[in-house]
């Protein structure tokens, strides 16, 4: 197994050297593998977010690196990780991932769009991911027409459109009822054994938590647990 | 799929639009307007000017524009002069001659400016038969004048009566003579209308001595626009040793200043009006980043790059303008047409200053398609200057931080 996300002693401090200074990240080490399902989990302010953010190339670091797959991304400029993101990462968010004036097969096209592939692949590759995701009946859609479980059916397929190296979903069950939770989460568990689709998700959420096989604990900016199942 | 993306989100929030829209609307269609009526009227002016004064061109000899005596009148037979008739841009060219004389009735005199000219042509270019009060206009070979109406006036004639005019004309000779008057006529013009006295043009040449002699050629062209290649075209093949080509701008500068001078007064009223209407696009484009700052951020968090985005918002904001300009062209076109056949005439005081200026007081809406296109284009110039203010944003924007608002 080859190390999909390494960091390295990552730290992100807020006012640093003041007396308000805030150690979201206090030197967090830590390697995930390919085809890892691994939760970060931890209390509010615990860094979930911020090490997420870090790993999925929106936010700086104060000190330390991440490294996706070959490349430092805590390296690169903001507009290199724009391009970095688009072919690498996926993203799920909590909510209103959608764009809310484009059908569910727009939104899903879309990435690929910006990455310039071809409408005959942006087309396959649509038809296949919503089939996987159980939405094949939905593609013409709005996001305003489906349930918020299918909406996050639909930000997952739109994750995987980019094949990215891993997908990051932050709190991606925060606002769904427990149905709509298992649904989201067979899906994602079912991609992660057949398709080796690596998720790191942070979540509060204990169905979540019970379904990873991997849980990283984080307390005050660190690591202090790293079970794995 | 921006451009699909775009014209979608436009609809996310129809009443704002629908708002957007109708400011764009109302700017457009009230501009449109005013400039319409405002060149119209300014486009009856010149063409009064250009008929009853110097024509889109005047062709005269060198030396008479400063000293406008007989002496500097010029030879019509003189071949060069061809070259005016023959230019294709040129509908009709109007020989006139030109002197001042005292004239005389009963106990009065006045001083008059006599103007000897071509009835028919003239009657084409000044459309003298409606404006003829009383009698009848002269025939080419008639020895009668034609009299201004104020100039009856303080004579009290009627058509019949007699005038004596007596005059210096070419080369100093003594001009004097009496002609019944055939027809009582109302220029608009002021000056015109209070010392003008028209006779025909081979009784004038015999009247001043000046045989087979003009002041001044009135050339009128079918395209106005084509004025200052004409002017050029006739500079190059008349001798401008002999001969001196103008065109009205440069005959009448005083009109061009007092037409400048309205038309500020104008533009600062489109100003202000396009000043108010930037400022509801700009509140538009304001509500619009705060409502999607955070979608801003989830499109910059999955890859979508910033000009991207700005490209999108940039085509939203195109868009809102295009549908208002084009409505409000389309709004604005019945009322300026209408205008246009059926010019507004003004009455009271309003009307009796512009009388007083020589003018007609009605305004005609100009059909310019220019002026639509100009005002499409002002709206759209703000509209893109206004999407300056969400790339400033885009380029700032922090998706983290997006995602949290």
């Amino acid at each position: 197994m080859s190390a999909v996300i390494k960091t390295n002693n990552l730290q992100k401090y807020y006012n640093p050297g003041e007396s308000l200074e805030v150690r979201a990240l206090d030197g967090v080490t830590l390697e995930i593998e390919r085809g890892e399902f691994t939760a970060i989990v931890g209390p509010s302010g615990s860094g979930k977010t911020t090490l997420l953010n870090i790993i999925g190339g929106l936010d700086h670091e104060t000190a330390g690196t991440a490294t996706i797959g070959d490349t430092t991304i805590t390296a690169l400029s903001d507009n290199e990780l724009i391009d970095f993101r688009l072919n690498n990462i996926g993203f799920v968010f909590q909510a209103y991932n959608l764009i809310p004036v484009l059908t569910a097969q727009e939104n899903v096209e879309f990435i690929m769009l910006l990455q310039n592939k071809s409408k005959e692949e942006r087309q396959r590759r649509t038809a296949e991911l919503l089939k996987e995701v159980g939405l094949g009946d939905k593609m013409n859609s709005r996001p305003m027409e489906m349930s918020g479980g299918q909406q996050q059916r639909v930000a997952v397929a739109r994750a995987l459109a980019s094949k990215p190296q891993f997908v990051l979903a932050d709190e991606p069950t925060a606002n769904l009822d427990s149905q709509s939770t298992s649904d989201l989460l067979d899906i994602m568990a079912e991609l992660n054994q057949k398709e080796n689709v690596t998720f790191l998700f942070s979540t509060h959420d204990q169905r979540v938590i019970d379904r990873a096989r991997r849980v990283i604990t984080l307390e005050d900016g660190k690591i202090i647990s790293d079970e794995k199942r | 799929m921006l451009i699909k993306l775009a014209w979608r989100n436009i609809w996310r929030n129809k009443r704002r639009t629908a708002i957007t829209v109708a400011s764009i609307f109302f700017a457009v269609f009230f501009a449109v307007f005013m400039r319409s009526m405002q060149l119209g009227f300014y486009g009856k002016m010149i063409d009064s000017v250009v008929r009853f004064y110097s024509g889109h061109v005047q062709v005269h000899a060198k030396g008479y524009w400063d000293d406008q005596i007989l002496d500097n009148s010029f030879e019509l037979n003189d071949p060069e002069l061809k070259a005016i008739r023959e230019n294709p841009n040129v509908e009709m060219a109007a020989n006139r001659l030109e002197g001042f004389a005292l004239s005389s009735s009963g106990d009065l005199t006045k001083g008059v400016l006599m103007i000897g000219m071509d009835p028919e042509l003239e009657d084409r270019l000044m459309d003298l038969e409606p404006k003829i009060q009383s009698g009848a206009l002269f025939g080419a070979n008639d020895r009668s004048v034609m009299v201004a109406e104020k100039v009856a006036e303080y004579y009290k004639l009627a058509v019949g009566d007699t005038m004596v005019f007596i005059s210096q004309g070419y080369h100093g000779v003594s001009a004097a003579a009496k002609y019944p008057v055939s027809s009582i006529v109302r220029f608009t013009s002021l000056v015109l209308n209070e010392r003008a006295v028209m006779f025909p043009m081979k009784e004038a040449q015999n009247f001043f001595g000046a045989e087979g002699r003009a002041t001044s050629v009135a050339v009128i062209l079918g395209n106005p626009n084509k004025m200052d290649k004409v002017v050029n075209e006739l500079t190059a093949s008349l001798d401008t040793s002999k001969y001196e080509v103008m065109s009205w701008e440069e005959a009448l500068p005083e009109l061009v200043q007092a037409i400048e001078a309205d038309g500020a007064g104008g533009l600062i009223m489109l100003m202000i009006l396009y000043m108010v209407v930037s400022f509801g696009m700009f509140g538009t484009v304001l509500m619009l980043i705060q409502e999607r700052v955070y979608e801003f951020g989830v499109l910059l968090s999955i890859g979508m790059g910033r000009l991207k985005l700005w490209t999108v918002v940039f085509l939203e904001s195109i868009f809102t303008t295009l549908i208002g300009a084009v409505l409000g062209v389309i709004g604005v076109y019945p009322l300026v047409l209408y205008f246009n056949h059926n010019p507004y005439e003004l009455t009271g005081p309003a009307a009796e200053a512009i009388l007083d200026q020589g003018w007609e007081p009605v305004l005609p809406a100009s059909l310019d398609p220019s002026i639509a296109t100009t005002h499409m284009l002002i709206v759209m110039v703000v509209s893109i200057l206004i999407a300056f203010y969400p790339a400033f944003i885009i380029r700032k924007l922090n998706p983290v931080e997006a995602r949290r608002n």
